[in-house]
């Protein structure tokens, strides 16, 4: 048995060592909100945080977690940042999709937590991992802009 | 960078995890403010097809499906408009297959597609909104002996003012019931929208930001399981050998099901499935089609184009004016095969029973789905429960319902839920492509500069023929020269006819921007060429043959204006136009771009000027064109499926690249007020796309790009 806590909640699994993470959240503990999208980090959909950094869970195995704590989109609103990122995201109207939003505000709230005032190359350096096919690029940096740490 | 990321470095440069803070105040649009009225069960008012009130408030019916293009939210407001309520009274639910009730005017199936949602629902989903409350006023009207006149409607709440009355809408549904559905159903003159033309806020984007949104890969079921598959590489294979028993053996598999060309591994969870997979050993016949190869299809299209096609438009001389023209232009466009690759991957959770079976699918024709799982079941098709979900994109993909058939297939004999989910690499390699076209144009321009005759040869796949039979009429494919037969400029003398070349060895889908993607890249390259070719500014060429179509010049000129054309740029800079008319919307696209040698190309600036007819949602076409231009931008710049030995050489995102946020350029979109009927907008900045960056391309070094994608040639 492994002790995860997500979202501030103790969770216990028996998952093999190898085991992503996305796959825990997902079809184990039904946390959907953490998507897969491409399963090689290179889309970064199931983006969580791992002690408070932005990390791709599908690459993320149950033996690298130790006692780390995580959060997912369905937690980061607890966080003051993670829901100013929300709420920025309304208010922009970012979201087509919405598909890769769930990792988008996840790596917009770990870079605005370190990074309060981000110009446009922080925001390139740290949201060019999270692919948005619809495109909501424009959007996303306004968004991110906008809000007020 | 992109790797850094997920470095072991990274996770152990761990920092406090902030806590507590506000809640986000995000609803569902179900959990929205109800009018107050106790109702007993008798109160269900469903005048028609889209309009429902009953215990649960008002629901209105979504003819066509979300794929984030916003529709869900412009079909509710073109209801709300008429029905006098606002969108936080009413909550919004997916249509079920019927074909009867819900087809698409303009495509004849229930179908989300083609840019056309809006323009099919322009007036049937008002007059959905003002049947049901004209109905619900009389019933009001009836109940205290007044004329419904003298009523009014504010927010689902019907008030008699002379006698200070009022009822919702939730107290008359019952007696509104038993009332005839009204013959005459006027409509609100534009000036009284109180909605429609609003930036309202999407329905759909508060569970779209906190996780809590459903996608069909999202279904959970209680006692459901959970499968991956792997697909024959080459289409036509099959299955040559497979070691079942060491999937088995992987803990957490339950069982392996195929088909002659597919096995799937059912498990526990995706990852015990995913390794029972890879742990099947598994090897392929690779059948007829071992030998196709990108590079003898393009041979194939070489030879076919040089025969005549069937013959789209002739206005006579096009021929005969390009020989007597003083300047001469030849040329051939190539396009390359395409991926959909919605981030969502393919997805199907299916329920088969004995004489029953329900899906949860995110699809773009829920009637065909049915039909589907019904085929391969068995079952008569009214035994078949679709949930359709919102999809995570689908760009097309999802009109098609192979993956629905597959699924249905391999879990015949399965009698507990099972989500069946596609790898990222199984989905791309398996997808049914967009087709290569092979292009040959000719032109003529006077002495004065001007075109006095074209020619435009289209040789390609024909996706009408195999997803719309019906539509594909004397070896005519309306779509595959749509933007090219007829284009917004004054021509006379022009030519056109379609070369149908299938494939061996693939299938050929809808993908977006259908037809107009492809043609304008071309079109709009080759009017580029012809400007230059004699020695006239491609916007000055442009607006010259504009002269019966006002909606088209306005467009290009505010484009022009915005995007300040006529500014000087830097050495390395290009700028780019490209012009449209399709899916019944105008749209001028001006790009800028930065050219440095050995690099990448730089997307700078995107301006858009659209004039889509009315608008039902200012804000959701600006997304639309956003969204749609970058799509078009980065499949111009880094996208094309090839083939080898039969099989698809790319696989992921590694090697099918999408645009990134750090290659997106500024983009800005300008609407042109419009009184016209709405067109649709969520095409149309892709089409636009192409053509652009070609033209700014040469703007920039001179070097005129024929073939797509950017990246296979040396600028």
């Amino acid at each position: 048995m492994r002790k995860l806590t997500i979202n501030g909640q103790v969770h216990e699994v028996d998952m093999p060592d190898d085991m992503p993470l996305l796959w825990v959240l997902r079809d184990v503990l039904g946390l959907t909100g953490t998507k897969y999208g491409c399963g090689i980090a290179q889309c970064g959909a199931c983006t969580v945080h791992l002690g408070g950094i932005a990390v791709r869970s599908c690459q993320t195995t149950m033996d690298m977690i130790e006692d780390m704590p995580i959060v997912t989109i369905e937690g980061v609103s607890n966080t003051p940042i993670g829901a100013k990122v929300q709420a920025a995201w309304l208010d922009k109207e970012v979201v087509q999709c919405g598909y890769c939003q769930s990792g988008q505000i996840m790596s917009a709230t770990a870079l605005l937590t370190e990074n309060p005032k981000p110009t446009d190359t922080d925001i390139d350096d740290a949201m060019a991992g999270n692919i948005c096919r619809c495109g909501t690029y424009v959007r996303i940096r306004e968004a991110i802009h906008s809000v007020n740490v | 960078m992109i790797e850094n990321l997920v470095s072991r470095r990274n996770f152990l440069r761990g920092t406090a995890l902030a806590t507590a803070g506000l809640v986000l105040a995000v609803q569902l649009p179900g959990n929205t403010r109800r009018a107050s009225a106790a109702v007993g069960e008798q109160s269900k008012f469903i005048p028609n097809a889209f309009v429902k009130i009953d215990d649960d408030g008002i629901t209105l019916i979504m003819p066509h499906t979300e794929v984030g293009q916003g529709i869900y939210t412009s079909s509710a407001m073109l209801m709300a408009e008429e029905l006098e309520v606002d969108l936080d009274q009413v909550r919004v639910e997916a249509a079920p297959p019927d074909l009867k009730k819900y087809m698409d005017p303009i495509l004849f199936d229930q179908a989300t597609g083609g840019s056309t949602s809006t323009q099919s629902d322009w007036v049937r989903l008002r007059e959905a909104g003002a049947s049901a409350r004209i109905m619900l006023v009389g019933a009001a009207a009836a109940r205290w002996g007044v004329p419904a006149d003298d009523c009014r409607v504010e927010k689902g709440v019907i008030h008699h003012e002379p006698s200070g009355r009022s009822l919702s809408y939730l107290e008359v549904a019952a007696d509104a019931a038993t009332r005839e559905v009204p013959k005459q159903v006027p409509l609100k003159d534009p000036s009284q929208f109180r909605l429609i033309g609003t930036k309202a806020k999407r329905l759909d984007t508060p569970a779209k930001v906190d996780g809590s949104l459903v996608y069909g890969i999202d279904t959970r079921l209680p006692g459901m399981a959970y499968a991956t598959l792997a697909i024959a590489p080459v289409k036509g294979g099959r299955i040559a050998s497979m070691n079942e028993a060491a999937a088995r053996a992987v803990k957490g598999v339950r069982e392996v099901v195929r088909t002659d060309d597919a096995v799937a591994v059912i498990g526990d969870h995706m990852w015990a499935a995913k390794l029972g997979v890879d742990a099947l050993e598994l090897t392929w016949e690779s059948g007829p089609n071992a030998s196709v190869s990108t590079q003898a299809i393009l041979d194939d299209m070489h030879e076919a184009s040089l025969k005549p096609g069937v013959v789209v438009r002739d206005d006579n001389g096009a021929a005969e004016a390009i020989r007597k023209a003083k300047t001469k232009l030849d040329a051939v466009y190539r396009s390359p095969f395409l991926s959909h690759s919605p981030l969502e991957p393919m997805n199907c959770t299916l329920h088969i029973g004995e004489d029953r079976a329900e899906l949860w699918v995110g699809t773009q024709v829920p009637v065909r789905a049915q039909k589907a799982v019904a085929e391969a079941t068995g079952l008569p098709p009214e035994k078949v429960t679709v949930n359709n979900q919102l999809m995570g994109g689908a760009f097309g993909r999802r009109l098609d319902i192979d993956t629905i058939e597959q699924a249905a297939k391999l879990l015949r004999n399965i009698r507990y839920p099972v989500k069946l989910v596609w790898t990222r690499e199984q989905d791309l390699t398996h997808d049914f492509f967009r087709p290569y076209y092979y292009d040959r144009v000719s032109a003529g321009l006077d002495d004065a500069g001007r075109l006095v005759g074209r020619t435009h040869r289209v040789t390609g796949s024909s996706v009408m023929a195999r997803w719309a039979p019906p539509a594909f009429v004397n070896g005519i494919d309306p779509d595959s020269l749509d933007c090219a037969a007829e284009t917004p400029y004054d021509e006379s003398a022009v030519f056109a006819d379609y070369v149908r070349h299938e494939p061996e060895g693939l299938t050929t889908a809808w993908w977006r921007g259908v037809g107009a993607t492809h043609n304008l890249f071309v079109m709009e390259s080759f009017i580029d060429e012809m400007a230059h070719a004699t020695g006239q500014d491609p916007v000055d060429f442009r607006r010259k043959m504009l002269t019966k179509n006002p909606r088209a010049l306005a467009v290009l000129e505010l484009a022009a204006e915005k995007a300040g054309w006529k500014e000087k740029l830097p050495k390395g800079r290009g700028r780019g136009v490209s012009l449209q008319f399709a899916f019944n919307t105008y749209l001028a696209h001006i790009l800028d771009i930065e050219v440095v040698p050995g690099k990448q190309v730089k997307l700078l600036r995107s301006v858009l000027a659209v004039d889509c007819g009315i608008v039902i949602n200012p804000d959701t076409v600006r997304a639309q064109m956003e969204g749609g231009v970058l799509f078009g931008l980065g499949t111009a710049m880094f996208n094309e499926v090839t083939f080898t030995g039969g099989a698809v050489d790319q696989s992921n995102f590694d090697n099918y690249r999408i645009l990134r946020i750090n290659e997106a350029p500024k983009v800005e979109v300008y609407q042109v007020k419009s009184v016209e009927k709405p067109g649709g907008v969520g095409e149309a900045g892709t089409a636009a796309a192409a053509g652009a960056l070609a033209n700014a391309i040469f703007s920039a070094t001179g070097k005129r790009i024929r073939s797509l994608p950017l990246s296979q040639a040396a600028v």
